[in-house]
This record gives structure tokens, C-alpha cells and sequence, in this order.
């Protein structure tokens, strides 16, 4: 088992809580676990990536190899395009749709989903409107990582107790939240992958 | 075996040196080393124990304060970047003369690719410029295990031990063990009591003894198992891969299932018959090293020889930026294993002052009292404020080392430039713009000073800024007149009222500072959010 995941988003839109649950999850789950993070100067509403490798047999690289990631987890939807050069021809593309905009020549949104639309795996999850469903825009990236859920080879009940042991200083109904974030994302691209 | 525990690179060499039996580290906050003071400053052991965590006010005061520690005989870690370390050079490189007496491990971090820095220099050069051993960990495991045993090293020579990581070993994450903390060493003054003073005639012996060291830390590099060969069948080639360079190779070697001989290196002086070794036994070597080809140029000496050697030199690997799998793999010959390209319509995201930020409201202030006089006049410094380069402000005209803001000002004044000014911020002037400032006070160099004040270290996360309350008492001691020390509070509404008392400052043929002071949005949110959950 090898799951290779590059997490993208801009500075502070909570990428690395993301990371954290996979890999605390992973590690209970006696897998072996390897994540580079960029810190400083990106931080400062700058393009932000975190690679994320789990694996059953140790793991050498703290990057990604391009072309070998299996799936690119994105909370927006131009960043989910820059890391293409690192995604495997079957690898999938799961993102937020809601862009971020803070720089004057964001493009079109249009012509963002039709190039996220024309890849031969991808899924554009409305993770903002559900996360305010289920409480907050704030857990729109536990939303991002249930839809993500189907395909990283850990169990819905490894990553909710991940999600315990991760927010539980933050009390019960923060937890919950998460929990139900976690569970609505998953339930979204089902639904998507059905239809 | 104790739990295992999911660290960074940085964090691992602070639990390293925690169950080592450190009684303090001392550093300033730089990328990417700032994590591992943070996590010695969170840890438990640390408060049990009362070790010395707090922030120094630059890299020089930090390793001279870590070797006042070792001389009363503690273990004691010192951090910072590659950079730092040319601040703290000369009471490194002393350091290698003096000696230690508890053992003493300075932490650096280089930044190839230059994430966060002005340049990619590596320090295994100051390892080798000092004569002292140095450690270059492969992964997270190794950051552990490496700063647990380099302070018994550092004592069984009586010596500092350099341990070198780069960015990406920094600021990764992987599963680490721990073994057993072991006690603080009990406080005791060198048997010689005049080990530590570098007269003339007591540095010359000491370097002697320095230089009869040479040889048994070479040997040891060769026997402590930290610089490894393993034998491979195919021998038309020999990979030599120091610190991190060799998880890239053994990532691309076991995918495509190459099997050359390998020599894996982690301790440096590199122990020659190793390398001898190596060469013997294969037709050509590829040097793989994160940073300057720095072993590479060693083999390849000045002289023709018999054996090739590829690395960075030959142009195998490119000279600059960090190495990757991909890097290392075309350098293996392999085809670019690269997917489609990022499509057009993917647009730059660089990093920006954040909203509400108050260095825009002092640099808009500044652009709009510069006006009259032209571009071309701004020196500014090393901080989130350097992001002033960028559009829409385009406000400063240099960023070159810390403190070089104040005297680079003097200097331009000095050949005739009016009006001449430096930015700086809070933390970045008392790591190293106060001395600069005395220069031009004593001289009453016309120079206006503007020390945009957040109270923080805001690049690095928010650290504690020795500035913070203490800026104008500062000035005022340094001898800058109290009539032309300017306080402004950096506010959209403040706007033509800071615009025209900075005017009156670069019209002013002295000595000025602006104090323009507001908190950082960040640290300023963090507490409010803290504060609202009590």
C-alpha cells in the first residue's frame, strides 16, 4: 500500500490540520509516514503545499517524485492546478471550488472548472456551502478531506479518532463539527461519483 | 522503547537534544530553523528542569551566551539559519579554539533553493573552515539519534560539534523513537582556567592541539557508523550521497531497481579511505550533495586523475537549488518522469503583506512623502517588511543582511544622497541596526531612520521581540535627538498627518528615527482568539 498526496492551498486556510489528521491517522494505523510542510516566507497568503506520503513499507523521499502522486487534495481551486506535473496519469484531482482571491489576475472561475472538469479524475466539491451546513465555513478543509476519504486507504473511524485526539482540547462541539464536516465531504463525492 | 512520536526535522533534533541533557539553547528565530526553540519552549522537560529557552537578541549573542554555558560545564544546543551563522562566525570559529567544556552543539540550518533566505551558502564550509566535526542527518530518525550523541562527542574531544540540516529535513515529518534523557551534566569550571582565553601564547597552543586532533576525527568519521558503503553488484557507477541527497537516490534506486555501491554520508571530516574505497571499486562516481559541490571538488581535485566524477561541477546536476527525486534520477540517466505541465491559466501567487498590515500604512505614508525627490532612496532590511519590494508599494531599493539598512543609508548620505532612508523593523534593529545607528549619530549623518515597529519577529511566526516597549529609550541612549525621535501610529485614518510628519523628518539635514508602531495583525488575532476562549 503507497498513497502519495500533495496538499494545496494559500497560507492559512488550514492545509496542515488536514495533514495532520491523515498522518496521525496513518500512524495509528501502524503505517509508515512522511510530510514536508513549507513554513515562512510562503506563509504570508502565498501558493502553500504539504507532501504527504503513507506507506506500508518505510518511505525513503520527504518529496513526492513528479508523476507519481496519487491523488492532488486542493482547498482551492487554482492552487489544486499548479502540482499537475506531480500527479500520476491515473491520479486524482479532489478540490475546493470556492477560489481565493487575493491577487489582482485571478482567473476566470469558469475556465478554472473546465480545466479541473477536463482532467480524467477529478472532483469539485462546493466545500464551503456544506462546511456552513453542517456549522462553520471554518471546517470547509475537514469537509475537503472526507471527500477525500474513499480513496486513502484509512478507515472513516481511524481518521474521526485522528480527528479526537487532534481538536479534543478544543472541546466537544468543535470536535463534533469536524466529525460532522468529515462525514458530509465523504457523503458529497459519493454522490458525485455515482451520478 | 518509548512511544513514538511524529516530528519535523527541527523538532527531532530539539527532542535529541532535550533527552541529551541540554541545560539551555539559545537562539534568534530564522527559517528553517525557528521550530526548534519553539518546541524546547513547549516542552515539559524543559519547565521541570528550568532550562535556558528564552530568545537571544541575535545569532552572535546566542552562540557566545551557549559557549558561557558550556565553560561552566553544561551541554548547551545553539540554532540558527545558514546566514546566522556568518553573525555568530567569529565566536564560532574561536569556539574550535577554545574548546568546550560541557559539550556545545551548534544547530544550523541551510536553505538551498532559497525558500526564505538572500542566499544558498552551506555550512558544512564552516564545519570544515573551523576543524570541527560535523553531522549532516538523512531523515528524522537520524536528526534524533545524531543530536543525542553529538554532545559526547563534543566531550570526548573538548570540542563544538557543527550539525547541519536543510530546509526540507527541517520542515518534514516522520516517525521517531526515543531513547532514555539522560541527567543534566552538574555544574563545574574548566580544569584550566585559562582554556578559554585566546592571548597569543595560549591560541597558538590550543590551535596545535586543534590541528593534532585532525587525524582521530577522521578516523572516527570512519568507524562511528554514521558514514555508511553498502556494495552493489552494478559497478560502472559509485553514488557518493551526503545528508538528505541520499534518501532522493535510494527513493530512485529502489523504483528502478538500480543496485550500484553506495556511500551514504552523514560525518564529516569524510574519512578518506571511504572515499578511496568507493573510487576503486567502481568506473565513475555521481556526487549527490544538497548545497555547493563541496565533495565533489575534493575528488575531482585540480589535477587531471583517472577517475570521473559527476556531480554539480561536471553540470550532471544543476549548481544551484535544492536536489529532488527527479534531480537525482535524470543525473541517473532515468527518462523526466514528470506528468502534463500546470496550465496557462494557473496565475503566480507570491507571498503579500497581509490585510491591515502596518507596514503598508507606513510604507503608503512614505511613498507619498518621497514623491518630491524621486525614487532610488530607500534601504530596507531583512522581515516581512522586505515584501515592500513587491507591487503595488515598490517602496524599498535594497534587502541585504541584518542591520544593513541603517548603514547602507549612512553610506549613501555619506557620498551625497538626500534624502537617504532606512526601514527596519523592531526585532531586525536590535539583532543589528542599533551599532549602525550609533555610527551615524556620531557622525550626524543626515539619515532618517524608520523602524516600523509590530512588536514581534512576524516573518518567522510571531516570536518576542527584545524591541518591543524599549525602542524609543533606545534611540534616545544612542544619542539621536528627542525633537527628531518621530512617534506615528501607522492607521489608513493617520494618513496625510504621517505622511507630512515623515517629510519634515527627510527635510531635516540630521539624525531622525520614525517610530512607526502598531501590533502585527497576526499575533494581535492570535491573542484576541486566546483571550475569547478563556
Amino acid at each position: 500500500m503507497k498513497k502519495d498526496i500533495i496538499l494545496a492551498g494559500v497560507g492559512g486556510q488550514g492545509i496542515l490540520s488536514i495533514a495532520a489528521v491523515i498522518g496521525m491517522a496513518a500512524i495509528d494505523s501502524d503505517l509508515y509516514v512522511k510530510q514536508a510542510e513549507v513554513h515562512g516566507m510562503s506563509q504570508r497568503g502565498g501558493a502553500v503545499q504539504s507532501h504527504l506520503r503513507i506507506s506500508d513499507r518505510p518511505i525513503y523521499s520527504d518529496l513526492i517524485p513528479a508523476g507519481s502522486c496519487d491523488m492532488i487534495l486542493s482547498v482551492e481551486p487554482m492552487e489544486s492546478l499548479r502540482y499537475i506535473p506531480f500527479l500520476d496519469k491515473e491520479g486524482w484531482l479532489i478540490t475546493n471550488s470556492k477560489p481565493f482571491r487575493n491577487i489582482d489576475n485571478y482567473p476566470d472561475e469558469q475556465e478554472l472548472f473546465d480545466e479541473i472538469r477536463g482532467m480524467s479524475n477529478s472532483l469539485l466539491i462546493d466545500a464551503d456551502r456544506i462546511a456552513s451546513e453542517v456549522g462553520s465555513r471554518k471546517v470547509s478543509n475537514i469537509v475537503m478531506l472526507g471527500a477525500s476519504a474513499g480513496s486513502l486507504g484509512l478507515t472513516m473511524d481511524s481518521l474521526e479518532s485522528s480527528i479526537n485526539g487532534i481538536f479534543g482540547r478544543k472541546g466537544e462541539e468543535i470536535i463534533r463539527m469536524n466529525i460532522d464536516a468529515l462525514h458530509a465531504g465523504k457523503r458529497e463525492a459519493e454522490a458525485q461519483l455515482i451520478s | 522503547m518509548m512511544d513514538k512520536l511524529v516530528l519535523l526535522g527541527d523538532e527531532a533534533i530539539a527532542q535529541g537534544a532535550l533527552d541529551g541533557g541540554i541545560s539551555g539553547v539559545y537562539a534568534y528565530p530564522g527559517t528553517p530553523s525557528t521550530e526548534i526553540t519553539e518546541y524546547i519552549q513547549r516542552s515539559v522537560i524543559a519547565g521541570e528542569r528550568s532550562l535556558h529557552t528564552d530568545w537571544s537578541a541575535n545569532e552572535k549573542t546566542a552562540m557566545e551566551a551557549a559557549l558561557g554555558m558550556s565553560y561552566a560545564g553544561k551541554r548547551a544546543l545553539v540554532c540558527m539559519k545558514h546566514v546566522g551563522l556568518n553573525v555568530a562566525a567569529d565566536a564560532f570559529i574561536n569556539s574550535a579554539i577554545t574548546g568546550i567544556n560541557g559539550g556545545l552543539v551548534i544547530l544550523v540550518a541551510d536553505d538551498p533553493s532559497m525558500h526564505s533566505s538572500q542566499n544558498e551558502q552551506d555550512s558544512r564550509f564552516y564545519g570544515k573552515f573551523s576543524m570541527i566535526p560535523v553531522f549532516e542527518p538523512a531523515n528524522q530518525q537520524e536528526c534524533y539519534d545524531y543530536t543525542y550523541a553529538a554532545f559526547g562527542l563534543s566531550e570526548k574531544y573538548g570540542l563544538p560539534v557543527l550539525m547541519r540540516v536543510t530546509t526540507r529535513l527541517a520542515h518534514s515529518r516522520s516517525g521517531v523513537r526515543r531513547m532514555d534523557p539522560q541527567p543534566e551534566n552538574s555544574l563545574h569550571t574548566p580544569d584550566d582556567h585559562t582554556q578559554f582565553i585566546l592571548l597569543p601564547a595560549f591560541a597558538r597552543k590550543r590551535y596545535r592541539g586543534l590541528l593534532d586532533l585532525q587525524p582521530s576525527l577522521e578516523a572516527d568519521a570512519g568507524q562511528m557508523g554514521y558514514n555508511v558503503f553498502q556494495d552493489g553488484k552494478d559497478r560502472s557507477k559509485g553514488i557518493i550521497a551526503c545528508g538528505i541527497a541520499y534518501n532522493y537516490y535510494m527513493e530512485v534506486a529502489t523504483k528502478h531497481g538500480l543496485d550500484y555501491p553506495v556511500l551514504k554520508i552523514s560525518h564529516y571530516p569524510v574519512p578518506s579511505n571511504m572515499l578511496q574505497e568507493i573510487a576503486d571499486a567502481t568506473e565513475e562516481l555521481l556526487v549527490l550533495e544538497e548545497g555547493y559541490p563541496m565533495l565533489e571538488e575534493l575528488l575531482k581535485g585540480a589535477l587531471k586523475n583517472s577517475y570521473q566524477v559527476r556531480g554539480r561541477l561536471s553540470g550532471a546536476i544543476s549548481r544551484d537549488g535544492e536536489l529532488d527525486p527527479g534531480i537525482v534520477g535524470r543525473a541517473l540517466g532515468l527518462a523526466d518522469s514528470s506528468g502534463n505541465g500546470i496550465p496557462e491559466v494557473v496565475a503566480n501567487r507570491p507571498p503579500a503583506l497581509c490585510k491591515g498590515c502596518s507596514h503598508i500604512d507606513m510604507y503608503n505614508a512614505l511613498n507619498e512623502a518621497l514623491e518630491p525627490y524621486g525614487p532610488g532612496r530607500v534601504f530596507s532590511d531583512i522581515g516581512c517588511y522586505t515584501l515592500g519590494a513587491l507591487p503595488p508599494y515598490n517602496a524599498i531599493n535594497s534587502c541585504v543582511d541584518m542591520g544593513a539598512s541603517v548603514t547602507m543609508a549612512k553610506g549613501a548620505s555619506d557620498a551625497g544622497l538626500r534624502p537617504s532612508v532606512a526601514v527596519i523593523g523592531d526585532s531586525t534593529f536590535t539583532h543589528s541596526g542599533m551599532t549602525g545607528l550609533l555610527d551615524v549619530v556620531v557622525e550626524k549623518t543626515p539619515v532618517t531612520v524608520i523602524i516600523s515597529d509590530n512588536s514581534t519577529t512576524g516573518m518567522t511566526g510571531g516570536q518576542k521581540s527584545h524591541a518591543t516597549d524599549r525602542l524609543y529609550q533606545i534611540c534616545k541612549g544612542l544619542g539621536v535627538e528627542e525633537e527628531h525621535i518621530v512617534e506615528l501610529n501607522p492607521l489608513k485614518k493617520h494618513h496625510d498627518e504621517n505622511r507630512d510628519r515623515i517629510a519634515a523628518e527627510l527635510a531635516h539635514e540630521g539624525v531622525s528615527v520614525i517610530l512607526s508602531r502598531r501590533e502585527c495583525i497576526q499575533t494581535a488575532s492570535k491573542k484576541k482568539k486566546k483571550s475569547a476562549t478563556k
